[in-house]
């Protein structure tokens, strides 16, 4: 029970094929972009397309809350023939997620593409952007292991050329989009070599049928070399610790959209693949796979928690500063999903919405305010806070809900990540959490106080308030971040809820 | 030695996948890093061909077996197996592993072009493709020194 089940957000026509329409509508949006005839419209099929993804992915939550799992055969070529979408309750809540960062993205996108990039080129970029979300929710929605390959790598392609865009005001953004486009193919094409492993011993792609195939198979080598292949590729992808090296420089200097929609988006799409194999193709019961999570994921995960957020503590660059802190932020995330239990994964799942409606409006936020002041690390910011109220009050709250103020979602994911750790006796993890917290009060409270309580330097540029078409969109992501750390029901159920099907549960 | 002889073009796949590897992170050329990048997901394409080629298979188009082809293909396989794996007669080679290489071809072939037009941007604006030179140019002076020039 999420509220979704009374949910009927279409006509029974178009919810048919609602699962597939959520993708191809930006696909069809991206090509309508590149041949608008100005940018204002192609800002405004941007938007649309975006919308049209929340609607259908909004219809599909209704379907999967009422049905559990909805089945869709592409041309209508069953499976095991035709390529399956496949959407349960853990896809249906990366969907909403995705859809709904991807409309406040696009919203943003009317005033803060307009400092960024030339006029004649917004058409171009609005193109690459919805071909990325079109990627990102395909990827959420396959049944099929290499279909998902494609649509990781249908989302990447899009996120390299948009992350190289940001050259245009820092050239540093350049090594940072080939870099990533290097690790990020690399680790795409391991992953597709572990599904190659895995079709040599099963003989299908499709996920379920693997799945069910593998459980006689656990001596195989060729499937543990498979699974090896496979969580090192995601894990690149994904910024799992220490894979991770791509990501700082990529969000830092990426177009401030860019940065909005892949620090929500991309690695949280990874992670849900990661899971994904880990949990239902593999099993946690299965040796290598329990051993996975407990000797090398968990660790690991406490290190990232640790470390970036130390990093994130002495970078003086603030965009590069909130990068890392997404770094030790995923490690919570998988440290949640490490524990494998049911509260485990539900508060790591829970932790992966907090983490994306914060880090959206945080980078939103330095957005706004960067149309007006060119500034990049915390000197260059101070005073930013009082010149600009509306706009970093925003920034407060995400900061708020990254440090776990209570009262916010972040407070409460993390309580549950506590809890979970608590119940499965695991101590250090504790010390760990808290570690980690005490670094994130130390980054998230120096950059609070040189925003609002030091002064301009003088004779630097001040901050301007952003425009009404910012702070609709800021606001709406910032307020949902209190809204659901006063009243988690929606998340939490659908956290809950995909954690079951992580675990198991109905397929 | 006879199985690696038997597994030729696995043993192909693999030191193809690691010398293209190997150049991706070892090289200080932006070209040939992306060149290195296309080996290695190149060989990934070995793989998947050789996972679907079967013992004695032909292409995966029907031909009748009475056809001189499928006549000369079923005598080099020994009864038992054709009998087994054969469709009328004719062993023929698993499909599917091609049209999943034709995609992921597809796939490099389009990370290679987003690559290789964001070295041009970058030769644009820092006046080189070697990473050392690149990574040069962006450090931050220390103080009381001249910054690196631009090219």
């Amino acid at each position: 029970m999420n509220g979704f089940e009374t949910l009927y957000a279409a006509p029974p026509a178009l919810m048919a094929h609602a699962p597939v329409l959520m993708v191809v509508g930006p696909v069809i949006g991206a090509c309508a972009t590149v041949l608008a005839p100005n940018s204002r419209w192609a800002w405004m099929i941007s938007v649309f397309a975006t919308i049209f993804a929340l609607w259908m992915s909004l219809g599909v939550a209704g379907e999967v809350a009422r049905h559990g799992v909805i089945t869709y055969a592409i041309g209508g070529f069953a499976p095991p023939v035709g390529i399956a979408f496949r959407v349960d309750a853990l896809g249906s809540m990366m969907s909403l997620l995705i859809s709904s960062v991807g409309v406040a993205s696009a919203l943003f996108a009317g005033h803060g593409l307009r400092h960024e990039i030339r006029e004649e080129k917004q058409g171009l970029f609005h193109g690459g952007f919805l071909l990325c979300l079109a990627g990102l929710l395909g990827l959420v929605s396959t049944g099929d292991a290499f279909n998902a390959f494609v649509f990781l790598e249908v989302s990447s392609i899009g996120t390299y050329a948009l992350i190289a865009i940001g050259g245009g005001r820092d050239r540093r953004a350049l090594p940072a989009a080939f870099n990533y486009l290097i690790m990020g193919t690399i680790g795409a094409t391991f992953f597709v070599i572990g599904i190659g492993f895995l079709y040599a011993a099963t003989g299908t792609l499709n996920m379920a049928d693997i799945a069910a195939r593998l459980a006689t198979l656990q001596d195989s080598r060729t499937v543990q070399a498979g699974f090896a292949f496979i969580v090192v590729g995601l894990g690149l992808k994904a910024a799992m610790f220490p894979l991770h090296g791509w990501l700082p420089n990529a969000y830092a200097y990426a177009p401030p959209l860019m940065a909005v929609f892949l620090s929500a988006t991309a690695t949280k799409a990874a992670i849900y693949l990661l899971a994904r194999f880990v949990f239902t193709v593999f099993d946690p019961s299965i040796v290598f796979a329990g051993h996975f999570l407990d000797y090398v994921l968990m660790p690991l995960a406490a290190i990232a928690a640790i470390i970036c957020s130390l990093q994130a503590a002495f970078d003086q660059d603030l965009r590069r500063s909130l990068a890392f802190s997404s770094v030790a932020q995923v490690g919570y995330i998988l440290l949640g999903l490490s524990i494998a239990t049911a509260a485990g994964i539900s508060a790591g799942l829970l932790l992966l919405i907090a983490h994306a409606l914060m880090k959206a409006a945080l980078f939103m936020a330095l957005g706004g305010i960067a149309m007006t002041l060119r500034a990049r690390t915390l000197n260059e910011f101070a005073g930013a806070g009082r010149d600009a109220p509306w706009t970093m009050g925003a920034f407060a709250i995400g900061a708020a809900s990254l440090m776990g103020l209570p009262f916010t979602l972040g407070f409460l994911s993390k309580w549950r990540l506590l809890e979970a750790a608590v119940e499965q006796q695991l101590f250090w993890l504790v010390a760990v959490i808290a570690a980690s917290s005490l670094a994130a009060l130390v980054y998230v409270g120096r950059m609070l106080e040189a925003l609002f309580f030091r002064q301009p330097m003088p004779g630097a540029a001040r901050a301007i308030e952003a425009p009404l078409g910012v702070i609709v969109p800021l606001w709406f992501l910032a307020g949902l971040s209190v809204w659901f750390g006063i009243d988690a029901s929606l998340p939490e159920n659908l956290a809950n809820q995909a954690a079951i099907v992580l675990l198991g549960g109905p397929r | 030695m006879t199985f690696l002889l038997q597994h030729l073009n696995y043993v192909a796949v693999i030191i193809l996948m690691m010398l293209g590897l190997f150049v991706t992170f070892a090289g200080g050329n932006l070209i040939k890093r992306m060149i290195g990048l296309a080996i290695f997901q190149t060989s990934t394409g070995l793989f998947f061909i050789s996972l679907g080629k079967v013992q004695g298979g032909t292409a995966a188009i029907t031909i009748s077996p009475t056809s001189p082809e499928a006549k000369a293909l079923a005598a080099q396989i020994d009864p038992a197996t054709l009998a087994q794996t054969g469709v009328n007669g004719v062993v023929y080679s698993n499909p599917l592993p091609h049209v999943l290489i034709l995609t992921a071809i597809v796939v490099g072939v389009a990370t290679l072009a987003v690559g290789l037009a964001i070295a041009v941007r970058i030769r644009e604006a820092y006046g080189s493709v070697e990473a050392a030179d690149i990574a040069a140019r962006d450090r931050v002076p220390l103080p009381g020194q001249p910054a690196e020039p631009l090219v």
